[in-house]
């Protein structure tokens, strides 16, 4: 049940995740922060199997940190959607990473992009981007409301309408949402909206 | 002699390693390196050679970062010396992907001492012709750190040291003059060390301060002003000392 998404805006890209960490019926927690930053202008929503998520998006992280180190600039949003496809693809015949992934990031020269990588390596760059059952709502709702260069404020209105979609209509709705947005000022945490407190 | 020094692994009778000592002498002929530890700040200076007009200077950075914290300058074979820093740098990410905290400076020190001094004990391979200064902040505690590595393999904590050509009259006048500093007094301090052996400028300077905040390579400007300012000190020490002896 776990819903991810995203979209780009004018001059930022926004991706919305839910928090909660769930076993069969148990919810282990309802705050689990799954959009990793992933450097100064890079954000990775995940969603999937819990232990091939912290340990993909972790080990993405540092070799695009490494990468950064080596060659004294940091990895296009482009270059690292490409990495991480193809260390999916790598893996898919062996022992695939079951991992969803939205990408964000924002490049000056590029400005900002979104990319969706799902677990069996499919890449695309995209302006909006869903998965999980969440996305047959969110998806929808994005569909009808979304249009190029949007604000930030028409872009976090139309999260939330997809938050709220997600959380009438799917039976067993996430309980909170992180919001995290990527512009040419860095990627950052933007907001959450709860139901619960944890 | 001679044949004990053609294979690494072999002792010659009366206890050395003449591989070892060959790759010192190669980091005696390297280019100066200095490194000062003060209070809130570390400085790595580097001689930087000017003949060459036609390079790119750019290309050629002589202090790297290890990691966001961690610094390193080194004098010897700079092509040993790509190969020990990428292996450091892909262990720090790798020691922060395992057990999610940045490498101690005394860890990564640990490491790429333990590197070279494999390099001394294997078959048909020859030590790394380089030695090391590495500089951070333990991400902890918050204590800058000056650490110095050697071919042999050897390491051990600084307050301040140098390596490379003419690395003992440098160490003589920091074994002098060295006092706690911070900031802009130690950024000095090493410069005036690197200065007693190589000529004076900004272009044959290489500087790089490592603060909490990280490090940051001084531009040439920068660095000709403090050049400036310890020429004119020198000057009035100078003066100083020629004036009361004209009064009596």
């Amino acid at each position: 049940m776990e819903c991810v998404f995203g979209m780009v805006g004018k001059g930022f890209a926004l991706v919305v995740a839910d928090t909660s960490a769930v076993n069969s019926i148990l919810v282990h927690k309802s705050n689990e922060d799954k959009i990793m930053i992933l450097d100064s202008h890079k954000l990775m929503g995940a969603s999937g199997e819990a232990g091939d998520r912290a340990q993909f998006t972790e080990y993405v992280q540092k070799n695009v940190s490494l990468y950064q180190f080596r060659n004294g600039i940091p990895l296009t949003t482009k270059a690292a959607a490409n990495f991480m496809r193809g260390e999916l693809a790598t893996a898919l015949r062996k022992n695939p990473y079951m991992v969803n992934i939205v990408l964000a990031g924002y490049d000056k020269e590029t400005g900002p992009s979104l990319y969706f990588i799902d677990y069996i390596a499919t890449l695309h760059k995209v302006d909006k981007a869903a998965f999980g059952y969440g996305s047959y709502f969110s998806l929808a709702m994005m569909d009808r409301h979304y249009h190029p260069d949007m604000t930030v404020e028409e872009a976090i209105k139309l999260a939330e309408q997809c938050i709220e979609e997600i959380r009438s209509r799917l039976v067993v709705a996430p309980q909170n949402f992180v919001i995290k947005i990527v512009d040419k000022d860095g990627a950052r945490e933007h907001s959450w909206r709860r139901t619960t407190k944890d | 002699m001679a044949r004990y020094d053609r294979a690494i692994t072999v002792f010659s009778p009366d206890g050395h390693l003449f591989q070892v000592e060959y790759a010192l002498e190669a980091v005696r002929k390297g280019n100066a390196a200095v490194g000062v530890r003060g209070t809130d700040t570390i400085v790595l200076g580097v001689e930087k050679k000017s003949t060459v007009k036609l390079q790119d200077s750019r290309s050629v950075r002589k202090i790297v970062s290890l990691d966001d914290h961690i610094a390193l300058a080194c004098a010897g074979l700079k092509a040993d010396a790509r190969v020990l820093i990428n292996k450091a740098r892909i262990e720090c990410q790798s020691h922060r992907l395992t057990v999610e905290d940045p490498v101690t400076v005394e860890y990564i020190t640990r490491y790429i001492a333990g590197l070279q001094q494999k390099y001394t004990q294997s078959g048909g391979v020859r030590p790394f012709g380089l030695s090391t200064l590495i500089v951070g902040f333990d991400p902890y505690t918050g204590v800058p750190s000056l650490y110095q590595t050697d071919p042999s393999g050897t390491f051990s904590a600084w307050k301040a040291n140098a390596t490379g050509r003419n690395s003992n009259s440098m160490r003589e006048f920091l074994e002098k003059n060295y006092k706690e500093t911070s900031g802009q007094e130690t950024i000095k301090l090493a410069i005036r060390a690197l200065l007693e052996v190589v000529e004076s400028g900004g272009k044959n300077i290489e500087v790089a301060v490592m603060t909490k905040e990280g490090l940051r390579q001084l531009e040439e400007a920068e660095i000709d002003a403090i050049v400036a300012e310890i020429e004119t000190e020198k000057a009035a020490a100078e003066a100083a000392k020629k004036g009361p002896a004209k009064e009596t």
